[in-house]
């Protein structure tokens, strides 16, 4: 009995352990393939001004400072698209609809998160890109913009279903209270249940620009990938993650810009990391009821 | 409304003399009027005929026939599960909250059927304040838990807001604790100070009657007093219900009982007269103590 108590309990803790190691493993691969070019290159010249152009005839470049931009583009864009659509949705769903119209809407929201993020590219291009240029009269609709929405849509599920548990979990005595002082169903709404579930959002927007910023595919079909500084929505961007996927495939290994791809993939790790750590914390912080 | 919102006198009110119960209106002596003149007529607030409730399938209530004397304290007591704070949750309509739940008969405050096809029940619940069992304030700070039900009335300036908040804290009897700390949570009030807060919430929007569903049965005896004392001080402004496990208590603060027992009324009368004489011999049983 004992015994078999006992391997149960190391079966689990091995589990547990096996993911804390391939995260750390992930972290010491990149952090050993960038070292050779933060070595050679110096970390300073990859956030000093310039471009990024690790092939240049003459003097190579490595500032990855317009690619930072463009990414944070994305990624914030793509929460002012995704976080009011799925609070709101999250609301409907939480304090609106009734456990039918429920039971139909959420498998199809979830559905959403299973769309390969190939299909959204042609999506993009096919039906984003070309209303985009003819809203704002511009050649072609392939920007940040573009980026921006479809990754929205690529982090609704995330942000929705996130902040539909923050709203559930909003205590019934709160809702009556407000409602037994003669507030309408969506004065209790505005005014009790969405800013208690304040933190829970906010966490699951967190998480979904997490999501957002490790984009790669659709961003790299919709946004251009020009590599200039953006200086609108309405310019082409390239995204770290797309800037990996387009040049690693034809850098020679063990090369100077093999390496500083790495250098862009661990910038890439250290941003979603600290964006989960944000949301983890104020996660935390909201079930132990320390918000507002 | 002017008359209701002007509470000077904080003296305990005294007990009111026993009546007969047979007549509907009765004329009786005031202390406070020192023999020199009549209060006006006992005046029904709340009417309920032939009242049955149903949970789904299940009966909560049946044939209540309960009227309820203005600027009174009606006290509702029986054993759990009687249909007592189902009765109270009636007269505000929060039971319409409760999927799948039907109420029968009639339910009139100052001759109007709360149930009417015209009823607002908004304004309704303005009129008709609840206090719950559990202290339920709002995660805001305790300004904004008070300010909260004339804003939602529509009530923006500031120095109004101010002047309410201030007379319902201080008809609350909470004013002289909290007034240096407006902007603290009112999570940080201890579980009485919750309860009074609360209180002061519902009498912020100026209701007729206020529904007290066992508002001190989480506190402590000393604020459990405070809050007794607080009903007896509102209810010459107020008609009051209140639904008690504590038979002392009801005892002690008000003027009519009634015994629910299994979703049905027993019994109905003075509080001296139910303590002293029932007339059912359940009553009587319930209130010796022999079951519940």
């Amino acid at each position: 009995m004992n015994i078999k108590e006992n391997s149960i309990k190391m079966i689990f803790l091995a589990s547990g352990l096996l993911s804390i190691f391939i995260l750390l493993g992930i972290f010491y691969l990149l952090f050993s393939n960038s070292f050779p070019a933060l070595r050679d290159v110096g970390i300073k010249s990859f956030f000093s001004r310039g471009y990024w152009n690790p092939t240049a005839y003459s003097v190579p470049q490595y500032s990855i400072l317009n690619i930072i931009k463009g990414t944070f583009m994305v990624g914030t864009g793509s929460l002012l698209f995704a976080v009011p659509l799925g609070v709101a949705c999250a609301a409907y769903l939480a304090e609106v609809a009734s456990p039918r119209e429920r039971e139909i809407f959420k498998p199809i929201i979830e559905i959403l998160a299973g769309i390969p993020s190939v299909v959204l590219g042609f999506f993009g291009l096919v039906v984003v890109a070309p209303l985009l240029s003819s809203v704002f009269g511009l050649p072609n609709g392939i920007n940040a913009l573009n980026g921006s929405i479809l990754v929205g849509i690529m982090a609704l599920p995330t942000v929705v279903s996130l902040a539909e548990d923050a709203v559930s979990a909003v205590p019934q005595e709160y809702r009556h209270a407000s409602l037994a002082l003669g507030a309408t169903r969506w004065q209790t709404l505005k005014n009790v249940t969405i800013p208690a579930a304040f933190s829970g959002v906010l966490a699951a927007s967190l998480l979904g620009m997490g999501r957002a910023i490790g984009e790669t595919m659709t961003v790299l079909m919709v946004t251009g990938n020009a590599l200039a500084a953006p200086s609108s929505f309405m310019d082409s961007v390239r995204t770290l993650s797309a800037n990996i996927a387009i040049e690693m495939g034809e850098v020679p290994m063990g090369s100077l810009h093999f390496h500083s791809l790495f250098v862009v993939g661990l910038v890439l790790f250290i941003i979603t990391f600290i964006i989960n750590l944000l949301a983890d914390i104020i996660f935390d912080r909201y079930r132990k009821g320390v918000s507002m | 409304m002017e008359a209701t919102m002007n509470l000077k006198d904080k003296d305990f009110v005294p007990f009111k003399e026993e009546q007969p119960n047979s007549s509907r209106v009765v004329v009786y002596y005031d202390p406070k009027s020192n023999g020199t003149g009549k209060r006006p007529a006992r005046k029904e607030k709340v009417k309920v005929e032939k009242l049955a409730f149903y949970y789904g399938t299940k009966q909560a209530l049946q044939n209540i026939n309960l009227d309820i004397i203005a600027n009174e304290v009606t006290a509702l007591i029986g054993p759990s599960g009687c249909g007592k704070t189902t009765y109270l949750r009636i007269i505000n309509r929060m039971n319409d909250l409760i999927p799948g739940s039907r109420i029968e008969g009639k339910v009139l405050i100052d001759g109007e059927d709360i149930y009417g096809p015209e009823v607002d029940v908004v304004e309704l619940r303005r009129r008709v304040g609840l206090v719950f069992q559990q202290p339920n304030p709002f995660p805001k700070s305790i300004y904004e838990n008070v300010a909260y039900g004339p804003r939602i009335h529509g009530i923006r300036k500031k120095s109004l807001l101010d002047e309410i908040v201030e007379e319902s804290l201080k008809q609350a009897a909470l004013w002289d604790e909290v007034k240096d700390r407006f902007k603290d949570s009112a999570l940080s009030l201890s579980g009485g100070q919750q309860q009074r807060l609360c209180i002061a919430r519902v009498l912020a929007v100026r209701p007729e009657i206020l529904l007290m569903d066992e508002p001190t049965s989480a506190l402590d005896p000393v604020a459990t007093q405070r809050i007794e004392d607080l009903i007896r001080t509102l209810a010459s402004n107020y008609t009051i219900i209140i639904v008690t496990h504590n038979m002392q208590q009801a005892a002690r603060i008000s003027d009519t009982t009634a015994f629910f027992l299994l979703g049905e009324m027993v019994e109905q009368g003075k509080t001296s007269q139910i303590f002293t004489r029932p007339r059912d011999r359940r009553t009587e049983e319930y209130i010796t103590g022999r079951f519940g």
